[in-house]
């Protein structure tokens, strides 16, 4: 028998059932999750002065859509059963080329191409090395992480660079209908990214690999060309937030990156995406963005020192795999 | 034939068709490629020099061979090593004597391994995200204990100690050699080592065997949390001061030496001495390219190269082994 349509043979054989059942678990985690974000919001509203004011607000989401930019990649990753430690060291350099493109003379167009085209670059080698040299992902995107912050370090020689065009700049300070920029952004990526994952093969097909990469192998799914598109955009994404987070902070040096990649391991987990792959999707990775920068924005109103930070989120991210682990138990239970 | 026969046949060609790691070869070219290449390599001096800057690295890559033997990994080390420092120091500067100090040092490893190992022996957790998010906190202990600035060390008998040295060996690479051997025994001669190569091996069969297999899991990861709290000693030593953000990165020099000597991310495949080679060729590679004045950020860049290649070359020679025998 040929199947003329894999993925959809998969789905409809293998996945269907599963769909129907995780359905309603799905509504409810989501649900649990926008509770989560009042919950806080009220207890910073009633611990705060400055909180439930809208440029606080706005900025919580601002903030949100810089780490969800970098996530939503790593998502599509993860969803593969992958990984990718590599994208905050890729966000580093991208930042960096661009900054010195237009310190050089280039226009903000070719700023842009540059982040852009550095972070697929970076995650194609990602992919390669993942399928062709058959490294574990998590090794070989941790031997990438080095490789692209020594690359960093060398750029820049421990100097800055700082002060861009105006019109660069407006991509991560302007404003539309009173709303930033980058939030834009974020929502254009997820209702892009739930298409990408929802509607099309390619996304079922991304889900199948992570579930069972053998049973999707035996379907047709060609897997190593999935998974370098995966690394791919993965790199691809870290590239784009690279281009937000300069343009926000005018100002490139090679440690900018680095801060960022807990809270974005973080916030997937806890947008309920599973670390084993095949579960997840990524308006959870949103919810997750959008607590992660609740819980920072509220540190800073408490004023609490900065040198918690690292402390914290590292607390946030082990409780995150921890339920990440119960849940993955009770679910093994019931079936 | 007899099963003995069978038995005996079947030993000898696996040892004939073994083939030696590729860290052999590539610690003695690099080594000798230097020795040619590189004016001032081959003094006195310099070897000692190499000596002395890898021996921390020697400490923490002895311990992270048994995690990876185990098909685990452990991101964390160099944070707990850059903690370890700070208690220490702190220690000391409360007046405590430099055992107690670095006993409550070797305490915190132990306790920040334990957790790691728990929570990936116990829960099933992937390693790489348990101890990515146990350095996240142990820096960030380490930052709000010091308030993010460097502690000086307030007794002049960690320097003493780290420029002792016996029969003309300096203390660092006595510990080195001490980690070594005790690694080695711990591996090789206990239950322990065993159960080590079992969890990477066949866990579900050394369960099945009876053997608390999760017990032995978590004591890999707390053996690497002990010997981060230790190494402290070297790397406050070195600068006479703790500093929240020093050894940032070790972990990754410590994994790429495990990986060039040759040992396997599966199946619990491994050798000690290769890690040693490989941590000897890691220290040849940067002391050459910072004699021949290549800034450290191009150094990283090297190291993980350097590890691409090999690891390239060896899946290259073992696949066409494998394609010639199956």
């Amino acid at each position: 028998m040929s199947i003329q349509n894999p993925s959809r043979f998969l789905l409809n054989h293998v996945g269907r059932l599963d769909v129907r059942r995780h359905a309603s678990d799905e509504t409810a985690a989501l649900v649990y999750r926008i509770v989560l974000v009042g919950a806080i919001a009220l207890a910073l509203t009633i611990a705060t002065d400055g909180f439930a004011t809208s440029a606080n607000l706005l900025n919580v989401l601002r903030q949100a859509s810089l780490m969800f930019l970098l996530a939503s990649g790593l998502t599509l990753v993860i969803l593969s059963g992958g990984f990718d430690l590599s994208i905050a060291a890729n966000l580093t350099l991208s930042a960096c080329l661009a900054a010195g493109a237009m310190k050089s003379g280039g226009s903000p167009v070719l700023a842009v191409a540059t982040a852009m085209g550095c972070g697929a670059s970076i995650g194609l080698l990602n992919g390669l090395a993942v399928t062709l040299l058959r490294l574990p992902p998590f090794l070989a995107t941790y031997g990438m992480l080095w490789i692209v912050q020594g690359l960093a370090f060398h750029y820049m020689g421990g100097n800055e660079i700082f002060g861009f065009p105006n019109g660069f700049r407006a991509l991560g300070t302007g404003f539309w209908l009173g709303v930033p920029l980058p939030v834009y952004m974020m929502l254009i990526v997820l209702i892009g990214g739930t298409v990408l994952t929802t509607c099309l093969n390619f996304g079922r097909e991304i889900y199948a690999i992570g579930a069972n990469p053998e049973a999707a192998r035996l379907s047709g799914i060609p897997l190593g060309g999935r998974r370098i598109a995966v690394y791919t955009i993965s790199g691809l994404m870290a590239g784009i937030a690279a281009v937000i987070y300069l343009a926000r902070v005018n100002a490139a040096d090679s440690a900018m990156g680095e801060p960022i990649l807990l809270p974005a391991i973080a916030a997937i987990l806890i947008g309920g995406a599973s670390l084993f792959g095949g579960t997840g999707t990524l308006l959870g990775t949103l919810f997750g963005c959008v607590i992660l920068s609740l819980v920072i924005d509220g540190m800073n109103l408490l004023n609490l020192n900065a040198n918690w930070q690292p402390m914290m989120v590292g607390a946030i991210l082990l409780v995150a795999v921890l339920a990440d682990a119960l849940a993955r138990r009770q679910r093994g239970r019931a079936h | 034939m007899t099963t003995s026969q069978q038995q005996k046949g079947l030993r000898s060609t696996v040892r004939r068709k073994r083939p030696l790691p590729s860290i052999v070869w590539v610690s003695v070219a690099l080594a000798a490629l230097a020795a040619i290449g590189v004016p001032g390599f081959a003094t006195r001096g310099n070897v000692s020099d190499i000596g002395l800057q890898v021996a921390m690295l020697v400490v923490i890559a002895m311990p992270m061979t048994l995690v990876i033997l185990s098909e685990g990994l452990d991101l964390s080390v160099g944070a707990l090593l850059s903690l370890g420092g700070v208690v220490l120091a702190q220690t000391l500067a409360m007046g405590a004597g430099i055992v107690p100090a670095l006993l409550a040092a070797a305490a915190v490893g132990v306790l920040a391994g334990g957790v790691n190992g728990m929570l990936i022996a116990r829960l099933g957790l992937p390693p790489f995200v348990v101890t990515l998010a146990m350095l996240g906190i142990a820096r960030g202990m380490a930052l709000v204990l010091t308030d993010g600035n460097a502690v000086v060390v307030a007794t002049p008998a960690v320097a003493q100690l780290y420029a002792m040295s016996i029969l003309g060996v300096p203390f660092p690479i006595l510990c080195a050699l001490a980690a070594w051997a005790l690694t080695h025994v711990l591996l090789y001669h206990t239950k322990f080592g065993a159960y080590v190569f079992a969890i990477g091996g066949n866990r579900e069969a050394l369960t099945l065997a009876g053997v608390k297999a999760k017990v032995f899991h978590v004591a890999i990861y707390a053996t690497s949390g002990l010997f981060a709290g230790l190494a402290a000693l070297l790397l406050i030593g070195r600068m006479n001061a703790a500093e929240p953000n020093a050894a940032i990165g070790i972990e990754f020099d410590a994994i790429a030496a495990v990986v060039l000597g040759g040992t396997s991310f599966e199946r619990g495949d491994g050798w000690l001495t290769g890690t040693v080679l490989g941590v000897v060729t890691i220290g040849v590679l940067r002391n050459a390219l910072n004699l021949l004045g290549v800034e450290s950020s191009l150094q990283v860049v090297s190291v993980g190269v350097l590890v691409l290649l090999v690891i390239l070359v060896d899946s290259l020679r073992k696949s066409r082994f494998l394609g010639a025998h199956a």
